[in-house]
């Protein structure tokens, strides 16, 4: 019995040392979105440009992305190469949050412009709605409308094929 | 008194950054405010590792206290306010999730490991007892 006490300290050591090691590789910013399994908020925002009134009805026929992003996001910018890649194959719905529209615009005009559709959301409306934490955001919705998958931060080859793939790919089988 | 000095110092940049997040609200009465400060404290911001939205710096913890103290003038109650935060942020924003087989292990994890404490050092004195005893008798 003393003995096998002995063995104790190395024991928990071995408990403790699992649960550091999977923390390793797991993010504490990345939280579950409440918002998957359920469709696209309801929204009355205006265009990016044109300042013309948008509603849910003018989102596109899904799968697209809905990616939250603005000017002074610097992660935004990281990212931004990527998404115009992606949005050779998948269309991507830009919400642009908590931003000034003359920034926002030259912003796309400097970098291009990568998305079917610009919403302005001036005071984040959509966002809290969205369960926006800070931008960058990326919403994966498919063909119904409805919210599949959340990546929080940049949209890179990694997170693509960890998080969007997947939900792409379900959201294709019947 | 250099070093009094130097405390003190410290001491006056730190309450400087802590005072950091006074925002300036209206309220219909005094126990609305109460409320308003109890729902700071209670609900998470979704951005920082472990902070109250009620003292947080973050651009989404404003967002959400003024969120919160226009649902509060609307006349919503504590509950409602909560629901609206945990439909759009996840549970993760209440610092005193409900009681579920999610959170069971949170709420009954202290309990657990203070009965396992107690426990060991039972078993500790019985056996210290056991080994007197011996000693005593032999």
């Amino acid at each position: 019995m003393r003995r096998a006490l002995l063995w104790l300290p190395l024991g928990v050591f071995a408990i403790l040392a699992a649960f550091f090691f999977r923390g390793l590789s797991l993010d504490p910013n990345a939280q579950p979105s409440a918002l998957i399994g359920r469709p696209v908020p309801a929204f009355a925002l205006s265009e990016l440009h044109s300042g013309a009134a948008l509603t849910g009805q003018d989102l596109p026929q899904g799968p697209y992305l809905l990616n939250v992003w603005a000017s002074w996001c610097i992660t935004c910018q990281v990212e931004h190469p990527y998404l115009t890649e992606l949005s050779k194959t998948l269309p991507i719905v830009g919400l642009n949050y908590k931003d000034e529209r003359t920034a926002a615009q030259n912003w796309l005009a400097k970098l291009g412009d990568p998305y079917v559709l610009h919403l302005f959301d001036v005071d984040g409306q959509l966002g809290l709605d969205l369960g926006v934490a800070g931008a960058p955001e990326t919403f994966v919705v498919d063909a119904t409308g409805v919210i599949r998958a959340r990546v929080q931060g940049e949209v890179n080859a990694r997170t693509y094929a960890r998080i969007i793939a997947p939900a792409l790919a379900a959201g294709r089988a019947p | 008194m250099i070093r009094w000095i130097v405390c003190l110092l410290g001491s006056l940049v730190l309450a400087a950054s802590v005072s950091a997040a006074i925002e300036t609200y209206t309220f219909d009465s005094p126990e609305q405010e109460a409320r308003f400060r109890q729902l700071g404290f209670e609900l998470r911001c979704p951005k920082c590792q472990n902070q109250a939205i009620g003292d947080s710096d973050a651009p989404i913890s404003k967002d959400l206290r003024a969120e919160v103290h226009r649902m509060l003038l609307e006349g919503a109650t504590d509950q409602e306010i909560k629901a609206f935060m945990v439909a759009r942020y996840g549970r993760y924003v209440l610092y005193r999730p409900p009681l579920d087989r999610q959170t069971l292990f949170l709420w009954a994890g202290p309990g657990l490991f203070l009965i396992i404490g107690i426990g060991l050092v039972a078993y500790r004195i019985r056996l210290s007892k056991r080994a007197m005893t011996q000693e005593i008798s032999s």
